[in-house]
């Protein structure tokens, strides 16, 4: 038990995947504008990475390893993870529209982020369980949405401030998430992970 | 003959600054900023992600007119991740340090929006010959922009550069640049001066957009493919 609290812990603040791992760098540079869009990007990604999580991990094991397959994995992955991205819209469009129209937009835009795969290729290589895998994949993605909805709070006051020319748009941008990313380094060495 | 040869030559460098992939067009900005802890480490996946980029965009251009155009985004994403999966294998087994190092951001090179981008908005559109030099240009443009990530992280936060001793004996290194916070550090830095040095100031606003419209951009492709 404490090893997955230490995992779920560690997935959130020591490596988070944005601001340690580069990872899903687009999304988080795109839709972190406003703190309303972030939290739906957010929403999104948590359903779709927790969900990716578990079935590739199934995919991996009982597929890919029995067999000596393990080689194609990344293209079974982004197979499995692009054919998840479009049932999730769909049923989730039919059986849930408030959700989907919450999270709709955001869908599509997750095929193409790597923090998806990223997940799913993290969880094989470190061997973990079923139950790591899933807890993993759900608190990285906790992580992720953390991170992108204190960004978006700290890019809501950078838009009313005067920056120098050259820095308007993505620089500053980049910079400002240099020092968040800072603060997160702060929780290195938490718990001595 | 001679206009063409220049139109060539326009498609092959046009890469290189112009329409950098990751400094102009912010594309590919995962990878950009996680592997250029080193030097060395932004040529290998520079190379490695130019191989992709090669492969897939001879293939795509190849297959373009058998592909119906309905399915052509899970055709592409396939080409892609077989491609990737050569690299991957590659590396392992001939370059087992630079394997070491990248890690999982060699089989991420599936999901690096300039592949896809390329494949997309090049390869499918033009013959063989002309995307194997835009593949090249594209190639070589992010090759070039993680070199310089790389040279500018390992000179400030290891005194080094490829290995060998630059700084580190006069200064001390300041190590949050091979830290995550330097990659961005970097990297804002980077493309602030590019700013600065670009004629096209005017441009600011778009290159700032340019990241969410790229993305939304391989997304609305990616959701279009599948749905049709």
């Amino acid at each position: 038990m404490r090893e997955i609290i230490l995992i779920a812990i560690a997935a959130i603040f020591v490596e988070n995947f944005v601001l340690s791992k580069f990872l899903g760098i687009c999304p988080f540079l795109g839709v972190s504008k406003k703190t309303s869009t972030a939290v739906g990007m957010g929403g999104a990604i948590i359903f779709v990475i927790t969900l990716s999580s578990a079935i590739t991990w199934f995919i991996y094991e009982y597929m890919l390893k029995p067999n000596d397959l393990t080689y194609l994995r990344t293209i079974a992955f982004i197979l499995v993870i692009a054919a998840l991205v479009q049932l999730v819209e769909t049923v989730m469009k039919k059986f849930m529209p408030p959700l989907y129209r919450a999270l709709g937009i955001y869908l599509p835009l997750i095929t193409t982020n790597c923090a998806v795969l990223g997940a799913a290729l993290l969880i094989i290589e470190r061997e973990y369980t079923f139950l790591k895998a899933v807890v993993f994949g759900f608190a990285s993605a906790v992580g992720f949405t953390l991170a992108l909805v204190l960004f978006s709070g700290v890019r809501e006051r950078i838009e009313t401030n005067d920056i120098p020319p050259a820095f308007r748009g993505l620089p500053i941008t980049l910079i400002a998430a240099a020092l968040v990313s800072v603060a997160f380094f702060g929780f290195q060495g938490l718990f001595g992970i | 003959m001679a206009r063409s040869d220049k139109k060539a030559l326009s498609v092959l460098t046009s890469g290189f600054m112009k329409e950098n992939p990751v400094l102009k067009l912010v594309l590919g900005t995962c990878p950009t900023l996680a592997v250029t802890t080193m030097a060395r480490n932004g040529i290998g996946m520079g190379i490695a992600a130019t191989f992709v980029l090669l492969g897939s965009n001879i293939v795509i251009s190849l297959i373009r007119k058998i592909v119906p155009d309905k399915v052509r985004i899970p055709v592409f994403i396939t080409v892609i991740a077989g491609f990737t999966t050569i690299a991957d294998m590659l590396l392992h087994a001939f370059l087992p340090d630079v394997y070491k190092e990248l890690g999982i951001y060699i089989p991420l090179i599936v999901v690096n929006c300039i592949i896809f981008a390329r494949a997309e908005m090049f390869a499918s559109k033009n013959g063989v010959g002309m995307s194997i030099l835009d593949a090249l240009g594209m190639g070589a443009g992010f090759t070039i922009a993680l070199l310089l990530m790389g040279s500018v992280r390992e000179i400030l936060g290891a005194g080094t550069w490829m290995g060998i001793p630059v700084t580190k004996n006069l200064v001390d290194p300041a190590v949050i640049m091979i830290l995550p916070p330097g990659g961005f550090l970097a990297f804002g830095f980077i493309v602030a001066a590019i700013q600065k040095l670009s004629v096209l100031k005017v441009r600011n606003k778009e290159i700032a957009g340019g990241c969410d419209m790229n993305c939304a951009g391989c997304a609305a492709a990616v959701d279009g493919g599948d749905k049709q």
